[in-house]
């Protein structure tokens, strides 16, 4: 809109960003590929604009290409970025150099790798504000002092000295945003600047940045996989797909009202508290109307659990040098503190907390992957923790425990084929002899999964997240485990190829008959799979009970706190 | 960002996760060059990609076939007998009839230069075999267990590293005696150290990854799950050490001949025919050294350049 006001045009007008039919190429090895596709969006002084989209939607290249950071590969194949009256395709390298940092800055992804880990927190602030020669050699350390005080940082003179790697992941991404805001930018681009945090950190880090941008009257883009999370936090959004913008509205209008089919995918498939697994699949789904099974809970259920985990400790020794001198026994520190818990036949059981809380451990200890301290863990009547993690690899019980990892690509081994990784396990522990049983069972085994079959020879780098995780979970069904313990099995998914993976597995537990212990951090998706729930914090449980009860009626403090850490868009 | 990302999720073609094939799923995505069917047949499509992709790969590979049809068919194909002397014809320059000249008794330095090379690659190959073989087991245990076995392995190479590695190799010849064997097991010793320590780092890494502990549920042993899951892991960069190390082990069996260890003339050899040669250099017959010299160089730039392509032959991430 143009307005002119005796001649002027009023400022408040212009858009601060504005970006007309952007395209962005890449040369790979085969041939050129088109990443982003004629996007065009405008975002004024002090809005916020979301990008969400799925991984390889060329979100983060639309971002790249408004600050020119592009990989070497990469170049604006079409359109035009202005960012006030600068036409950032045209602009010189050094007009880039002066304008990164300073009036457009950019929170990355992961704030430890953003950081040098080398250097102390407050001398990379200082090195931000002297490169843009906002601050001199007498008062650059208050400065960043002030900095780091700005981003509510507590004892910002103690931890100007502070390395990174003595830092949590919060305080790190609270350091980023410093750095980012340093320089007090016109622009923010926010890369996934939560994914990795904890739920509650998440919260405290974007309501920060909230005000802060507030404060400023700054504008910021905020890209973002979590339609849940960018609707919380932006006046506007626009919805990528392959490159493309299939969507873009205000975020109420978007978020109420969707247009797109992809949106309404999208939307549908972030769990939010309500409906059932069903509900996240997309509507023309086969799957999405079929009733979604129920635990195979039998009438042993209650009586005889399939696992028992009594009094479990496990503790790491601390740096004992101070300790051994004076002649007194090494600090420990107790990962897990005395748990016990138990899981029934065919009964599915969340285990929840944030990181560090001993979740991971437990069901380390669980899979007999790690010896516990003290306690005892039965599993099926027998006290497997007895037997030395060491020797339980060839132990009868190990096919009836299994387990799906967190990260489908860390857990695949590069170096085996989609087949090869699936066969594993029943070539060791399986009674089929000949290599033609193996290839049966491992088709059959891709069947019940949804893994297409040609794709078998394939090598986990060929494959697409969603398709690593059901190899991973074919893996771990392969010789019929009675209980199977999920590592945040959907944590490096697409919320989409979560839906997908979490109706799979209900699917699988009702067929295969098997008991979960489903390890997250994310209450609303073990809301949609568990029966019970165990919350965890500092190594202890915190609460336990039905998951309805626990979610609805939370006792416990902290989990109060973890279920309104959850984002979801307050119209 | 990188490509991988960018990467369009086929995935997304079969969303249902019907437990009959995906019947959306459209005809097979197949990426350029992906592995079809048989894994030899992937194999030689990716030796030719690797060959297509490196010019350097290609020279080197080239030169290294002909490297070993010398060694296998030399003696035959030599024009005349290595080891007899003809008074008549000493020392006369590079000609038709002696390519490569012939030395001060008389002999062929063509023939004895085609000939050596059977005895010069079977030196280095075992030599960079035993090294190869004893380094990455060494290596691989005290990367995977750590410990005391990484702390005794851990000195034990430390010291064979703070000898000057040649002035060692010497040592351990002129000590066990001059002999084609000793050389072998001597420059093996000599070399143990890059393998083991390489094979610690990266085992070492992966010794806590998700594969290991997902090969452990799947019932591997320890053991096991070292040796066919870790350590294939570590091959790619094992592979360029083992080219270096293949030109370095040439350099050090004919070093070792050049100073009168090691394979004891007449027989021919590169190192030896160099030493012998070099006396010749100030009087003007230049033929002597420098050709088998030039023989010896071409072998090591030969391994040299194969490194690269070796690693991406054994790397199914470069098969894309």
């Amino acid at each position: 809109m143009i307005l002119s006001d005796g001649g002027r045009t009023i400022e408040a007008a212009v858009p601060l960003v504005k970006v007309d039919n952007l395209s962005v190429d890449f040369k790979t090895r085969n041939g050129i590929v088109h990443a982003v596709r004629d996007v065009s969006f405008e975002l004024m002084k002090g809005k916020t604009l979301g990008i969400v989209g799925e991984s390889g939607s060329g979100k983060s290249v639309t971002s790249y290409a408004l600050m020119r950071i592009l990989d070497a590969a990469g170049y604006i194949a079409g359109g035009r970025v202005r960012f006030s009256s600068i036409d950032i395709g045209a602009a010189t390298e050094a007009e880039m150099r002066d304008l990164r940092g300073r009036e457009i800055s950019m929170v990355f992804q992961s704030p430890r790798l953003a950081l040098n880990p080398i250097r102390k927190v407050g001398h990379q602030i200082e090195d931000v504000l002297r490169q843009h020669l906002q601050a001199s050699a007498a008062n650059a350390r208050q400065k960043a002092i002030e900095a780091l005080r700005h981003v509510r940082i507590n004892n910002p003179e103690e931890r100007y000295h502070s390395y990174p790697f003595e830092l949590s992941g919060g305080m790190c991404q609270r350091i980023v945003i410093a750095l980012a805001l340093a320089c007090r930018p016109q622009l923010m681009i926010a890369d996934e600047p939560t994914t990795g945090l904890d739920v509650t950190t998440q919260k405290a880090v974007m309501d920060l940045m909230a005000d802060l941008t507030r404060e400023h009257g700054m504008a910021t883009i905020l890209i973002t996989h979590d339609l849940g999370l960018a609707a919380s936090y932006c006046d506007d959004l626009i919805v990528m797909k392959d490159g493309e913008v299939v969507e873009s509205a205000p975020a109420e209008v978007l978020f109420k009202a969707p247009r797109h089919p992809y949106t309404r995918k999208l939307i549908r498939a972030t769990p939010h508290g309500t409906g059932t697994i069903r509900e996240l699949l997309p509507e023309d789904s086969p799957l999405a109307n079929r009733p979604v099974p129920a635990s195979p809970k039998s009438a042993e259920h209650k009586t005889t659990p399939i696992l028992a985990v009594k009094n479990l400790v496990k503790e790491y020794p601390m740096k004992a040098s101070a300790a051994r001198r004076r002649g007194e026994p090494a600090p420990v520190f107790r990962a897990v503190d005395d748990i016990s818990f138990s899981v029934g036949h065919g009964e599915s059981v969340g285990l929840v907390g944030e990181s560090g809380c001993g979740k991971s451990t437990i069901s380390a200890m669980a899979m007999r992957l790690l010896d516990p301290t003290s306690g005892s863990i039965v599993f099926q009547g027998q006290d497997i923790g007895a037997i030395p993690a060491g020797r339980f690899a060839t132990s009868e019980q190990r096919p009836r425990l299994q387990m799906v990892f967190q990260d489908p690509t860390d857990s695949l081994n590069p170096r085996f084929s989609a087949a090869r990784s699936i066969a594993d396990p029943i070539r060791r522990m399986g009674k089929l002899g000949s290599a033609r049983a193996i290839a049966e069972r491992v088709e059959q085994l891709a069947e019940l999964v949804g893994f297409p079959a040609h794709l078998l020879d394939r090598f986990p780098h060929q494959l697409s997240g969603g398709q690593k995780a059901r190899v991973g979970i074919a893996r771990a069904i392969a010789v019929d485990p009675a209980l199977l313990v999920l590592d945040e099995p959907t944590a490096a998914l697409d919320v989409s190829v979560q839906a997908v993976v979490l109706n799979l597995l209900v699917d699988l537990r009702a067929r295969l008959n098997m008991s979960y212990l489903f390890v997250s951090h994310d209450l609303s998706v073990v809301r949609l799979l568990c029966d019970r729930v165990i919350v965890m914090k500092q190594g202890r449980i915190g609460e336990q009970g039905d998951c309805e009860t626990v979610l609805e009626h939370p006792t416990n403090p902290y989990t109060k706190a973890l279920i309104e850490a959850i984002p979801h868009p307050n119209f | 960002m990188k490509h991988t990302e960018i990467a369009i999720d086929p995935f997304a073609a079969s969303v249902a996760p019907e437990p009959a094939p995906a019947p959306d799923a459209g005809p097979p995505l197949r990426p350029h060059g992906a592995p079809a069917g048989r894994p030899s047949l992937s194999l030689a499509r990716h030796l030719v990609y690797v060959l297509k992709s490196n010019p350097m790969t290609l020279v080197a590979s080239v030169l290294f076939v002909v490297m070993l049809l010398a060694a296998v068919f030399g003696p035959v194909l030599a024009p005349y007998n290595p080891l007899k002397s003809e008074a008549a014809a000493a020392l006369q320059p590079p000609s038709f009839s002696h390519w490569f000249g012939t030395d001060d008794l008389g002999r062929d330095v063509f023939s004895r230069v085609l000939v050596a090379t059977r005895l010069d690659l079977t030196i280095a190959l075992a030599a960079v075999a035993i090294s190869f073989v004893l380094g990455s087991i060494v290596g691989s245990l005290a990367g995977y267990y750590g410990g005391w076995i990484d702390k005794i392995t851990g000195r034990i190479i430390d010291t064979i590293m703070a000898f000057p590695l040649f002035v060692l190799a010497m040592g351990i010849v002129a000590a066990l005696g001059n002999s084609v064997e000793n050389i072998v097991y001597a420059t093996a010793i000599v070399n143990l150290p890059f393998y083991a320590r390489m094979a610690r780092a990266e085992v070492n890494v992966r010794r806590d990854a998700g594969f290991v502990q997902a090969a452990k549920l799947s019932g591997n042993t320890d053991l096991r799950a070292l040796a066919t899951q870790i350590f294939p892991n570590a091959l790619p960069p094992m592979m360029v050490q083992i080219s270096l190390n293949l030109g370095w082990a040439i350099l050090n069996a004919a070093g070792l001949s050049f100073i009168g260890l090691g394979v004891n003339p007449p027989t021919p050899e590169w190192g030896i025919m160099v030493a012998e040669g070099a006396r010749f250099i100030v009087s003007g017959e230049w033929w002597l050294a420098l050709l088998p010299g030039a023989v010896l160089m071409l072998a090591v730039f030969t391994f040299n350049m194969l490194g690269d392509g070796l690693r991406d032959l054994v790397d199914p991430r470069q098969r894309t």
